[in-house]
Parts: C-alpha cells; structure tokens; sequence
C-alpha cells in the first residue's frame, strides 16, 4: 500500500483560474482564512436534484481537486456551516426542511445555488411537486448554472462567494 | 401465446429489444391469478404503474410488468372511471407496496387492501387531487397553488423495554439525497428500520405528458443522474419499440460503450466510497482519482463527463473515431492494472475485510422474495443481468455476441457488494475492449417518426440493476404517458431487511454498499 502511494505521488492540481490568477487565488485563500478563521465549512443540502450535481460534488473530494488542501470542508449539520451548498430544484417535499437547514445554520452565512435546476428549476421547472430554483425558498448570494458543473465551476463558485462577503 | 397455463393471451412486442411480451387481463382476479402463476414460476415483480385512459376508453388501467427466465412480461388491466380498483398484490410480491402506493398517490387509483399510506404525497397537494389525471393538467403547471403543509407519518412503532427510535433525515450528514430514515433500536442493534421516501419527488411522469420524443429523451436522462446512459437507453428503445425504428449496428455498440462506461464510473466511486466508510482513505484516494480520470477522458470524448444526451431514440447523438476508440483500449488496459492492484489490497486488509464481512447480509430467498435485481442480487447469488445468455433467453444485441459474463458472490454481505463490483468492472473493461476494436461500420442514428398511439416497453442493464422505461403516445405521436422504473424501487426494501441484525453504526457502510437511487424512485 505504501508502494502504491508513494508511485502515485501528489496529483492535486493547481486551483482554477490558474497561470495569471494564480496569485489571485493565493490572495483568496489568505482572504478565506482571514474571514472565516483557518476554514470555509460547508453544509451540502440536495433539496430534489436528480443527484449529478452530487456525483460533481464528491469529486471535489478526489485528490485532483483537494478541496480540504483548500482549508475548505463539508460538514455534517448545518449549525457547524459558514455556507450552504445547494442543488435543486427544491421538491414541495424538501422546502420545509431547506428552509430549516437555512435557519440553523449561523449568520453570517453564504449560499450556493449549484446545477441548471437549482439556478432556475431546469428541465423540472416549478410544478405541483416543485418549487424551481433554489432562490424561491432561501436567498442565494452565488449561482453556479451547469447539468451538471464542473467541479472546477463549482469550486470558482465557492470562492466566489467567498469573495462577495 | 400463453404463459403459466394462465388465460391471458400475449403478444410478443416487436423490435430488437430485450424479449418483452404484452397482455390485458379481464379481471381482477386475472391479473391476481397471473401474479401467483408468476411468482410460483419463479418471476418477479418488476414495475407496476397506472395511466389515466378515460379521453381514449373511459377508463384507468394498471401495468404490471413481471420479469421471469425468458424476458418480461406486461400484464395491463382496465379499470372502470367511476371506481378504480384492483387487487393488492403486495401479498404475492411485497415489492408491490410502495409501487401501489405511489400509483395511487399520483393518478387515484387503489388497491383493495394493503399498505394504504400516501407515499410519495407528503401534504404538497389534497389527497383528492392526482397530478396524472388528464384533469390536472392545468393546476399542475401553474404551480399548483396548494398550501404546502407537510404531513404526519404513521411509522411502525417498536415497543419492548429499552426500545427507542432514530430518526435520520430527510437531510442526511454527507453529500447524498434526501430521505427519511427511522430506526428502532435496543442500545446500538437495530431492530428494524422503516424508510419513508419520497423527498425527491418532483413530478418528473407529469412532465413527460405532452412533450415530443426528444424532449422526452433529455428528461429520461435526468430521472437518476447517475444512470443517465441506462435511463437514456431504456427510453430509447421503449419509444423504438413504439415507433418500429431499428437503431444501426455502430449506434447499439456505442450505447453499449456508454452504458459501460457508467458502470465502470459509479463502481469505481463505490469502491473507494466503501473504503471511506470504513476508514481506509487511502481506498478512496485512490479509486477517486480513476474514477476522475475515468470521467475525464468521457469528457474528452464525448464531450460531457457523464455522456448525458448522447443516446436519443434512433440511435446516438455522436460517432467515435479511430484515435478515440483507441484511448478507449490503452484507458482500459490501464485501469484493469491498477484495480487488480487495489482488489489485492482491499482483498488483505484485514481492518476493512472486518467491517464488510458477515455485515449487511441478505440472501438469495430474501433477494427473490423482494423481486431484487442487479448488484445487491448478484451478491446473493443470484444469477440475474440483462446483458447475458440464461436457459431459455438470449440477450439483444449487441450483448448477443460479447458473451457477457454475469459476477456473483453467494455471501450477501457488504463484502460480496464489493466483490461483485470488482469482478464487474474487470468484466466492463474486457466488453469495452471488445467493443472499441470490434465497432461495427454503419450509420449512427436513423429516424424514428412518432407512431401515433404507439406503446412499448425498454429494459436495460443498468450498473446498479434494471432499469424499466414504458412508453405511450398520443393521437398526435406526443408522449401520453411515461414511467421510467428504477431498481431501487425493490431494493430499498432489502437495504431494511440487511441492517436488522447489525449496529447503528454499521448504517452508512451497508447504505452504501447498495448506493440505491433516491431521485430515480420518488420521480
């Protein structure tokens, strides 16, 4: 097993916005630490996505995109987040319990529209069983359009939000 | 043509399809009689779902499609308007239940008896109201407009000194779907688990109704994201049965080579996900960076790192080249390597072959009994998979020619789940070499012509097990009715039976080892 890690090496690679912004980057993270003291924790919340968005999600656990290496972490409960990451598009079904994932997690708080649906509903839309887009139940400070995005997209996504606040 | 000596006369539907037979039953009692026949012959429910026909014959009518040795078999009943009912069949198949459930949660019509809670209504719409009647149409695209007030749900209750219940959800702890999860528990042993599912549900058969087939193909790619090959091949091939359109030999090869290639995605993803539940990171380091790899090369190729769309009723939406096509090979080669590799670790890790041996066991009764299919059935022992020869069933092409070789595992357990994962993606690197370099020439799309009123019936080998897709049309060749079938639908129920003997703690590391669909059994 040793062997194995030691031949694969370290393959993470550099953040998105890479080569002439890399130093914006460098400057974010410093920013993120600042802000958010050593850490942005996050609390993914699928509200009725048809769960590609999730598949995108854990890829930014792989060691490509190391999202930890960031100082960035998915949590378990939303009274531990700074950021709510959410797919959609919200389910009648999932509104009561999106908007009380919404209320436990503590002020100041980012939130994250991830995917086509949870930016706008998507081929879902709004109907008796769905509310559409993610901003019709909480308010959303980013938007991160995509079926699914990139995890590269999702990452210049969160750190987008990192910056607005 | 006849079958279990039963009086329902059957029709073999037409197409280069998997073998699918369609019947009407008389009765009640017909269909309930077909049922046990089906059961005893050793066959198993595979979907069952409703349709409103009272514009095009007054009546509603329930679909049962019951799989067995040689193929499906589609029994459909009509039911009068006024008083919509059928027998309960949850009694001869217990996966029956929920399915009966959503049925009448969604078009209003009921079985007499049986588990009668709402399923997939959770208090967003009156439970006189049913989004698939042709009636809704218009309350259902303005919103609707209902007080969306969330509803009790009358869980089983465990009684005993010491007894207590967990409920977890609908938001669970990690990145995954939502659904409620209630355990009834003495300290940490789990003495039953009851699901209430259903938080998913978005209204995905209502937005179906009145689309044209393209539409509808982009939708079916949507219904479990991570299935969207299988899902987009189902449906094709449900709407080609429907149209009488033959896809061309190179198209079935590349769909083939997309299916695989899902399957070799989400296997990859289980593995190293399985690792992580039971504290190996390195396991899922490692499986996650082929998975990404894996995905990256899709991109490549295809041009989207899922393949969605790219399957379409008549065929694909893209062609491979030589260069690709031998990416493909090296890629394979490659992977195959380094998965033996990991299988010899993960096979002598002796802290993780603890926590997945003997954990989460069912066997092969319990899997027949529940109707179980792909993955979670395989690992029983059963002897189940679309894609390869059985006594009496020769798969479609182009599975026909690749003599694909179905993995199984007789134990049961979290371990057997992963075992079969590991054989089967040695297995899809094998069919995938063989279909890159044995790519027949032709065209890769034809037309397929809506056939006004046309009906049909798609299965496909799915990576987590079978997935259904039945197709109707309209007067106009619009689809009227469309219900996509996930197998999680019958394995949800087995993931209750796995975790009864084990402890809470245990939960996530058996959850996954099924990794069941929420989004493609709430629709």
């Amino acid at each position: 097993m040793l062997r194995r890690i030691l031949r694969t090496g370290i393959v993470s690679e550099p953040p998105p916005e890479a080569g002439a912004e890399a130093r914006e980057v460098a400057r974010l993270n410093r920013e993120i630490l600042r802000i958010l003291g050593r850490a942005l924790t996050i609390r993914q919340v699928d509200a009725g996505s048809c769960n590609g968005c999730e598949l995108e999600i854990h890829a930014l656990n792989n060691p490509y995109t190391n999202l930890e290496g960031y100082g960035i972490k998915f949590v378990a409960s939303p009274r531990h987040a700074d950021m709510l990451l959410v797919t959609g598009p919200v389910t009648k079904n999932m509104e009561h319990a999106l908007k009380v994932a919404y209320d436990c997690t503590p002020d100041p708080k980012l939130v994250v529209a991830v995917g086509d649906c949870g930016c706008t509903g998507g081929v879902f839309g709004e109907s008796y069983a769905s509310c559409g887009a993610v901003e019709n139940v909480i308010p959303v400070d980013v938007r991160v359009p995509g079926c699914p995005p990139t995890p590269v997209a999702l990452l210049a996504g969160i750190l987008a939000a990192v910056r607005r606040d | 043509m006849r079958f279990f000596g039963e009086p329902i006369e059957f029709e073999k539907q037409a197409g280069i399809g998997g073998p699918v037979w369609l019947g009407r039953a008389e009765s009640g009692e017909a269909l309930q009689a077909f049922a046990v026949a089906a059961h005893r012959a050793d066959g198993r429910l595979a979907a069952l779902w409703g349709s409103d026909e009272r514009r095009r014959s007054g009546c509603f009518r329930v679909h049962c499609v019951f799989g067995f040795m040689a193929g499906h078999i589609r029994v459909s009943l009509d039911l009068p308007a006024e008083h919509p009912v059928y027998p309960d069949l949850s009694g001869i198949f217990p996966a029956a239940s929920r399915m009966q459930r959503a049925t009448r949660d969604l078009v209003g019509i009921a079985t007499a008896g049986g588990d009668q809670r709402p399923w997939l209504r959770h208090g967003a719409w009156p439970a006189d109201w049913y989004p698939l009647r042709h009636d809704a149409a218009q309350l259902a695209n303005a919103g609707a407009g209902f007080p969306n007030a969330p509803s009790d749900y009358d869980f089983v209750p465990v009684g005993g000194e010491g007894a207590h219940e967990i409920p977890v959800g609908p938001i669970h702890a990690g990145i995954i779907e939502p659904g409620h999860f209630r355990f009834s528990v003495i300290g940490e042993r789990v003495l039953r688990l009851e699901q209430r599912l259903g938080y998913q549900h978005k209204g995905v058969e209502k937005l179906f109704v009145g689309r044209n087939l393209a539409e509808g193909a982009r939708l079916a790619g949507r219904v479990s994201g991570d299935s969207t090959c299988a899902y987009a091949w189902a449906y094709a091939s449900a709407v080609e049965a429907a149209c009488g359109a033959s896809p061309p030999p190179r198209a079935l090869g590349l769909r083939a080579l997309m299916l695989e290639r899902e399957r070799v995605a989400n296997h990859l993803g289980d593995l190293g996900a399985l690792g992580n539940d039971a504290a190996l990171a390195f396991g899922f380091s490692q499986f996650m960076r082929l998975k990404e790899d894996w995905l990256r090369l899709n991109a490549k190729l295809f041009g989207q790192r899922f393949m969605m769309d790219r399957i379409v009723p008549g065929g694909t939406t893209l062609d491979l080249e030589a260069p690709a096509l031998r990416a493909i090979v090296e890629q394979c080669e490659a992977v195959g390597r380094e998965v033996k590799a990991l299988g010899k670790i993960y096979d002598e890790h002796a802290g993780l072959q603890d926590r997945f041996l003997t954990t989460g066991a069912i066997d092969a009764d319990l899997a027949r009994e529940l109707s179980l299919t792909g993955v979670a059935a395989r690992a029983t022992g059963l002897i189940l998979d679309a894609r390869a020869h059985r006594q009496g069933y020769t798969p479609p092409p182009p599975w026909a020619m690749l003599g694909v070789r179905p993995a199984t595992d007789e134990r049961g357990d979290v371990a057997a789940r992963a075992a079969v994962r590991f054989a089967e993606i040695v297995e899809s690197l094998r069919l995938l070499r063989e279909l890159a370099v044995g790519l027949p020439d032709s065209e890769v799309c034809v037309e397929a012509p809506p056939q006004p009123g046309g009906d049909g019936l798609g299965v496909i080998e799915g990576w987590r097990g079978e997935v259904l897709v039945g197709v109707a049309l309209d007067g106009e060749g619009r689809l009227a009715r469309v219900h996509p079938h996930d197998p999680s639908w019958q394995a949800w129920p087995a993931l209750e039976h796995a975790v009864m003997r084990d402890i809470v703690p245990d939960f996530p590391l058996i959850n996954k080892s099924f990794n069941l669909s929420y989004s493609g059994a709430d629709l």
